[in-house]
């Protein structure tokens, strides 16, 4: 590499890391996510806060009521004895759902008739409370089953067996913590380059690189080169805790997870660079980096699955960097994907990097007033 | 009634700046007379501004005493508060209100009562001149347009202490003016009293009293006649027949006995050590035939030998190697018609000049004259409009990387990488002009050494006093040896012997076959240039030797007018023949 990119690369780094509050950075927002994301952020659910109301006095309804007990997802909190106490339970949220069992509940199973059981569920956030019913209905399906055996009736006429594969617990751990290489790396690589150029333009130095001999593209690989660098290194870490760490099993080809991690930066730099380039105060940058990683982040199915999104919308994920990227690194830790695989996840993200980068450097030059 | 407006006992003031403590003010002691125009007088990082805030109760002192009318600021600093009024060196206008809107403003946060208003504001608007603006936002006014709007709202409920933080920064000659006597019109008519900062010393004689501070310390209170007393007698200017001003003032800075050397048009003033007439035979050996004739001190010659006292002597001008090719004489930078509009401002109204080789070329002007936005098309930074525009036979927005080579640049406000050190920038900007190994080391080793930094090499920049910024600024400049330069406002802020230093470099570098372009706002800097132009409103006043653009504005009240009275009269003559 010419000597003259290779000194501005360097500066760029000596820049980054001798300032106290770039450091913080590139150490903060690590370790922060990964707190955040690897324990509080889960899809399961689990300590459901369940009153019950029983009216029925019968064996039947004591050993449904053990099953919901004992199970990890459930958490019996109140008894009932009234009907009236369950809207104060309820509306003070102090528990999801509340089991009314009738009167005749152990009466109607011995006697072979349908026997209802009452669910009372808090509405207000419908995700919750359709992840609580579930379970309940899963207790439901295996009290049912048991109940028809030991009556030396037929139990039901379908049974669902279950195999969850690349994930045999369903556990969303496996899920969330790949996500976060790319989520991660994406935060530090586009707000470390999108202060690369507006902390000079603010502080007058970048008409002073612009007088130098160097030329554009030569500035852009210069100021490129340490996003990249410090992206691999974060992206790593990540990696690196991921396994030994938090146990996720990686089963595809490093190689393969590499390359893409590479394109991936590359497209993120580029992004970052051009919000750089159009920023006039580091202030600026920050926000211009924060508007775009927010969609980006909802559009690249680190939560939401992009199947479930409205057609224009998914559309619009192609344009999202973090969609390829977070597919290739999901594909390579859960799947085992190799090179082959990923081609299509690759190619795209080349693409967003050249572009970006080439907007960003026309507007080294042509955005200065 | 107290005759003290404002008094200070040996007042300290200390900072925390990263890891190290930066002495503000050590011990100060002073008072301001009631009804007196005081100067607050002193370099960059003198401490001006910290006395200001603090006569303002918006800063504690660590240790000493402050008394602002009769009130103790530590214990009642709201009430001082309310009968002070304080122009910090920003004002905070609301750029997007109207001039009537910000008055209204100040006077209902002043508490201005209503019936009072209306007679006040005529007042305020009659003396500024702002009266025909008043529905112009405040964005959208001149720089001394916005320094007198700034006055006017904080005299909107006049004060018993009027506390200004450097007014007449970047403001024009004609605007400098006018505010003073907005300034004197206040303390004649209302008995104000004013403490006023500023780093132009010729308004120091301006000033019924002045405190000179450097450093934090108090070099001495005094009214300007006799800060410049002890130096009767003891300065001169010299001439020499058929020889540039600028050389016989290298000569005399090496002089025995010169404690000071100035270009002043074709002559060169100097200050002595002693006071009686210089022989010409100690003084210029080589040169018996020189004039010598006295003259009245001034207060910056003052000033300089206070602070040479004080610092001991200026060291010898710099050494400088550089390889310059062509003949001087030839044309370098060629500008014709340049044209340069932002939306519907036209900000350069086609301007044409040309500078020659080994010339100082100066381009004068107030802030918003469109001298910055001149230099940024020939450094190749902004795209012309219209016109053409050639330094060393290239557009250096679009010739090859290579010609850049040859340009030496320096920002406005020194900028550099404030969070590397002297060594690590000074290492960046020769690699990024092509310099490596031996070459490279050489020449960090003469730039360490001639611009004084080596004690300074492993301190960050933007940690650096404003005079060693200055030097390095300059130094990562000169780098690469380049044939052209490019200085941009070099010199504002940074105190009258940084600025001698400076300009002695420049000199040197000049006489190697250096082409230097040069913009400032300090008109008396303008002596030390070859040729020059002055700008106002993106055109160009006038062009030519520094000595004849003063000669033409030579008046018989007026047989030896300053750069400041040349300007003034092409800026009136101008508005008259509009």
């Amino acid at each position: 590499m010419p000597w003259h990119i290779l000194a501005l690369a360097i500066k760029e780094f000596l820049a980054l890391l001798r300032d106290p509050r770039s450091r913080l950075v590139l150490i903060g927002p690590p370790i922060a996510q990964l707190i955040v994301f690897g324990y509080a952020a889960s899809f399961d659910l689990n300590h459901v806060t369940v009153a019950i109301y029983n009216e029925d006095t019968g064996g039947a309804s004591r050993e449904l009521i053990a099953r919901v007990a004992g199970s990890p997802h459930f958490e019996v909190v109140a008894q009932l004895t009234r009907e009236a106490g369950i809207t104060p339970l309820i509306d003070n949220k102090r528990v999801l759902l509340v089991l009314h069992l009738g009167p005749r509940f152990s009466a109607n199973l011995r006697l072979g008739k349908p026997a209802s059981v009452q669910a009372i569920l808090d509405g207000r956030n419908s995700n919750t409370a359709m992840l609580g019913l579930n379970y309940l209905r899963d207790i439901l399906l295996v009290f049912n089953r048991d109940w028809a055996a030991r009556q030396g009736r037929r139990g039901p006429p379908a049974v669902l067996q279950m195999r969850a594969w690349y994930n045999a617990d369903l556990n969303s751990h496996w899920f969330i913590i790949p996500g976060i290489v790319g989520l991660l790396t994406l935060v530090v690589t586009l707000v470390v380059t999108a202060l690369s150029v507006a902390r000079e333009r603010e502080q007058g130095t970048f008409d002073q690189l612009l007088v130098t001999p160097l030329r554009p593209v030569e500035i852009l690989i210069g100021k490129a080169l340490p996003g990249v660098v410090i992206g691999t290194f974060e992206a790593t870490f990540i990696i690196v805790l991921a396994v030994l760490w938090f146990d996720i099993p990686l089963r595809g080809d490093i190689g393969a997870l590499y390359t893409g991690l590479l394109l991936f930066l590359l497209s993120a730099v580029g992004i970052g660079l051009m919000i750089s380039s159009i920023a006039v105060t580091q202030q600026q940058a920050v926000l211009g980096a924060f508007l775009f990683l927010v969609p980006a982040v909802i559009l690249s199915g680190f939560a939401t699955p992009i199947a479930n999104m409205p057609e224009a919308v998914q559309w619009l994920t192609y344009l999202d960097p973090l969609r390829y990227f977070l597919i290739i690194v999901r594909g390579v830790f859960l799947e085992g994907d190799g090179f082959g695989l990923l081609i299509h996840q690759y190619w795209p993200m080349a693409i967003i990097g050249m572009v970006s980068l080439a907007a960003a450097g026309w507007l080294f030059r042509h955005r200065m007033y | 009634m107290n005759d003290t407006a404002l008094s200070l006992d040996g007042v300290r003031k200390t900072f925390l700046s990263g890891r190290r403590e930066i002495t503000a003010l050590d011990g100060v002691g002073v008072r301001v007379k009631s009804g007196s125009v005081t100067g607050l007088i002193g370099p960059d990082g003198a401490g001006k501004t910290t006395l200001m805030r603090l006569a303002a109760g918006l800063l504690a002192a660590d240790a000493g005493h402050i008394e602002v009318l009769g009130m103790d600021v530590a214990r009642e600093p709201l009430a001082v508060q309310s009968a002070i009024g304080y122009m910090p060196q920003r004002f905070g206008l609301y750029e997007d209100l109207s001039v009537q809107e910000n008055l209204n403003l100040y006077a209902d946060l002043q508490g201005v009562p209503r019936s009072m208003r209306p007679e006040r504001y005529a007042e305020l608007m009659k003396m500024t001149g702002l009266a025909p603006f008043g529905k112009r936002l405040a964005g959208q006014l001149s720089g001394g347009m916005k320094q007198k709007l700034g006055l006017a709202c904080t005299l909107v409920r006049p004060p018993r202490l009027l506390l200004l933080d450097e007014p007449t920064v970047g403001v024009d000659p004609v605007s400098r003016r006018e505010l003073w006597s907005i300034v004197y019109s206040q303390v004649e008519q209302a008995g104000m009293t004013v403490l006023l900062s500023t780093a132009y010393l010729d308004e120091a004689e301006r000033c019924t009293e002045v405190i000179l501070l450097h450093e934090g310390r108090l070099l001495g209170q005094e009214t300007p006649a006799a800060f410049s007393a002890p130096l009767a007698g003891r300065t001169f200017e010299l001439h020499v027949e058929g020889m540039p001003a600028r050389r016989l003032q290298a000569l005399l800075m090496r002089a025995p006995g010169v404690l000071d050397a100035l270009v002043a048009g074709d002559r060169v003033r100097i200050v002595t050590e002693k006071a009686i007439v210089p022989d010409p035979a100690q003084l210029l050996p080589a040169h018996p035939e020189v004039q010598i004739d006295p003259v009245p001190p001034n207060f910056e010659d003052a000033f300089v030998a206070r602070l040479r006292d004080h610092d001991g002597a200026h060291g010898q001008p710099p050494a400088v190697s550089v390889k310059v090719r062509g003949a001087t004489g030839e044309e370098v930078i060629r500008v014709h018609n340049l044209e340069r509009r932002f939306g519907d401002f036209r900000a350069v109204k086609g301007i044409s000049f040309t500078v020659k080789r080994g010339e100082i070329f100066g381009l004068l002007g107030a802030n918003g004259a469109g001298k910055t936005t001149t230099f940024r098309m020939l450094c190749g930074l902004l795209p012309a409009s219209g016109g053409d525009l050639a330094v060393a036979g290239h557009d250096l927005r679009r010739a090859a990387a290579r010609a850049r080579g040859s340009v030496g640049y320096m920002a406005q406000r020194f900028s550099l990488y404030a969070n590397l050190t002297v060594m690590q920038n000074l290492r960046f900007f020769s690699s990024a002009y092509g310099l490596r190994n031996r070459h490279q080391r050489e020449r960090l080793a003469w730039a360490l050494e001639n611009f004084e930094l080596g004690d300074y090499r492993d301190v960050n920049a933007g940690l650096l006093p404003l005079g060693y910024k200055q030097r390095l600024a300059f130094a990562a400049a000169l780098m690469h040896q380049p044939e052209i330069l490019f200085l941009d406002e070099p010199t504002s802020g940074v105190d009258p012997l940084a600025r001698r230093e400076f300009w002695a470099r420049t000199n040197a570098l000049a006489e190697a076959g250096v082409t230097a372009l040069v913009t400032t706002h300090f008109m008396e800097e303008a002596n030390y240039c070859d040729r020059l132009v002055i700008m106002a409103e993106g055109e160009v006043l006038a062009e030519g030797h520094p000595y004849d653009i003063r000669r033409q504005a030579r008046t018989p009240d007026n047989p030896e007018p300053t750069m400041e009275d040349a300007f003034i009269a092409l800026v009136q003559g101008r508005e008259q023949a509009a």
